[in-house]
């Protein structure tokens, strides 16, 4: 399943957020931070008590079950009061959460996590990004593995130079895409594929911010599907 | 090799069969024209081109496009090295024209070392298009005379286009392919990443040959002098894609330390006379690294000066 990676923000970016703000209300979620341990119960009780002893008060708390539904306006009722007497809210979800709850109450928002990407877990406890959304997909060609997204330089016609015992040059934790997409073709006999030059990529492929209708929506607004 | 009559110097020397001499000066950081004039005129005179280093490393320098051009107001031959990490597509058209207006004669497409490794790490980067691409960009613009959009181009690019090579990356059965790929996508010479492991460049070049490559691209081999035992070891092990065989380590550290400068130069020099006789090896890239006032030395040692004048 895909995840929303998240990681804590430093203390002092947090202390300096909530500057001046003494009541907080903290939500977080029972999704993706709570499989990656950075916003679910434990981490939300955690920082209730940080923040207590740092001289807030925190009006209450909650773990949304899914803080990008839009359930969670409903969700987020029961707690009306607790909510309306904080000044903000500290929110530790990722960027999809805090950006659902913000559009839909009236109170400054203030993210506790950083968003890193969205990932699949491979091993336990372990994520990785392995598609970026580009729009313009070329894992046909390229033995199921996307070198747009895990190759650091994004290159789709081979490896450049750096290649260090099939790890990238700058990560020796990770690997090197074209090492395994060659390994890959070359298992598949299909090495060939590798010497079609792939031309520069569409970029407008969905230009960011992406927006998409489906189909038969399309077609009932009248617009051409 | 290539039937075009691009007025690059390097080119016809090629042209006419003989090996060339390369080199190339890192542009200061700062905008003192003073630096880049002192490195060119201590080699020009023992060198066919001089490429001028993009940003090399990621750490911000003066462009090379404007160092280019004060080495051509010198009368000095440049070779316009271009990363594909900062620009996109409509920037490096664009750095290809000017170069252009300019007369510069020589490009090398790279896609450059990732920002990390730089003064900018939390720099965005941008490869929009790859060193590939960037050949091909080139060449469409050069023969074409076409943007990459369709539309014409009024004076095209007159430039001799080349990139790089790294034998030693692995896995190393892909590098030769990779060679074939960037000469299918219109590279016309190629300057390779440091050779200390010959018997290894060897067998690269021997399967290069194998499959013709040697005729289709000019191949120039890349040279390093070590300065010093500990640059050797720097280069062995924290230099990605570069191979340092133990012995020549072993070779750097066996002689005194106010001995090595010159055991460096020697192991260049006897570098460049056993690349001569392997077949396919068309000229020579000396990449002193801050240290270009060895150059005319290792070419003079060589026996690769006087440079041809007659062209």
């Amino acid at each position: 399943m895909i995840r929303s990676i998240t990681q804590q923000k430093p203390e002092e970016e947090i202390d300096r957020l909530l500057d001046g703000l003494g009541r907080v209300f903290i939500i977080g979620c029972g999704t993706c931070v709570t499989l990656t341990h950075t916003g679910g119960e434990p981490e939300v009780k955690a920082m209730k008590k940080k923040l207590i002893e740092k001289g807030k008060l925190v009006t209450g708390d909650v773990i949304l079950p899914v803080a990008c539904d839009n359930l969670t306006k409903e969700a987020l009722n029961e707690y009306g009061e607790q909510i309306d007497q904080s000044d903000v809210l500290l929110i530790m979800t990722c960027a999809f959460g805090v950006q659902t709850i913000a559009s839909q109450l009236k109170k400054m928002v203030v993210p506790a996590l950083d968003t890193l990407f969205i990932g699949k877990e491979t091993a336990f406890g372990e994520f990785n990004e392995i598609c970026t959304q580009c729009g313009t997909c070329i894992l046909g060609e390229t033995g199921g593995i996307c070198p747009v997204t895990s190759c650091h330089k994004g290159l789709v016609n081979g490896p450049c130079g750096g290649t260090n015992n099939g790890k990238c040059e700058i990560d020796n934790e990770k690997d090197c895409v074209w090492t395994l997409i060659y390994n890959r073709l070359k298992e598949l006999g299909r090495l060939d594929a590798m010497r079609k030059l792939q031309k520069p990529r569409n970029h407008q492929g969905e230009p960011t911010p992406g927006k998409w209708k489906s189909v038969s929506l399309r077609s009932s607004d009248g617009q051409k599907a | 090799m290539s039937a075009n009559n691009v007025p690059s110097r390097l080119k016809k020397i090629l042209d006419a069969g003989h090996l060339a001499v390369t080199s190339e000066c890192g542009p200061p950081r700062g905008s003192d024209p003073k630096a880049i004039k002192k490195k060119a005129e201590m080699i020009k005179d023992h060198v066919d081109a001089i490429n001028i280093t993009d940003n090399q490393t990621s750490v911000t320098r003066l462009c090379s496009l404007a160092a280019c051009i004060h080495l051509k107001l010198m009368g000095v031959e440049p070779t316009l090295q271009m990363v594909v990490r900062d620009r996109n597509r409509i920037a490096l058209q664009s750095d290809i024209l000017g170069a252009a207006s300019f007369d510069i004669n020589n490009i090398l497409c790279l896609s450059g070392d990732h920002q990390q490794f730089g003064d900018c790490p939390q720099g965005q980067n941008v490869f929009d298009l790859d060193s590939m691409q960037l050949i091909q960009t080139v060449r469409l613009m050069r023969d074409e005379g076409k943007f990459l959009g369709g539309d014409a181009i009024n004076r095209p690019p007159q430039m001799f286009v080349g990139a790089a090579a790294n034998p030693f990356a692995d896995p190393f059965e892909i590098r030769v392919p990779r060679l074939a790929k960037k000469i299918a996508a219109g590279v016309e010479f190629i300057q390779t990443q440091c050779i200390y492991n010959l018997d290894k460049f060897e067998l690269w070049m021997k399967q290069a040959r194998d499959r013709g490559l040697h005729e289709k691209a000019y191949i120039l081999a890349g040279v390093t002098p070590f300065k010093s035992a500990g640059m050797a070891k720097y280069m062995k092990n924290r230099v990605p894609g570069m191979d340092v065989p133990d012995d020549v380590v072993k070779r750097m550290s066996g002689v005194p330390k106010e001995k090595q400068a010159d055991e460096g130069i020697n192991i260049c020099v006897e570098s460049i006379q056993r690349l001569k006789e392997v077949e396919g090896v068309k000229g020579f890239h000396i990449m002193a690294i801050e240290w270009e006032d060895k150059v005319p030395e290792i070419v003079e040692r060589s026996g690769l000066y006087p440079r041809p004048n007659d062209l």
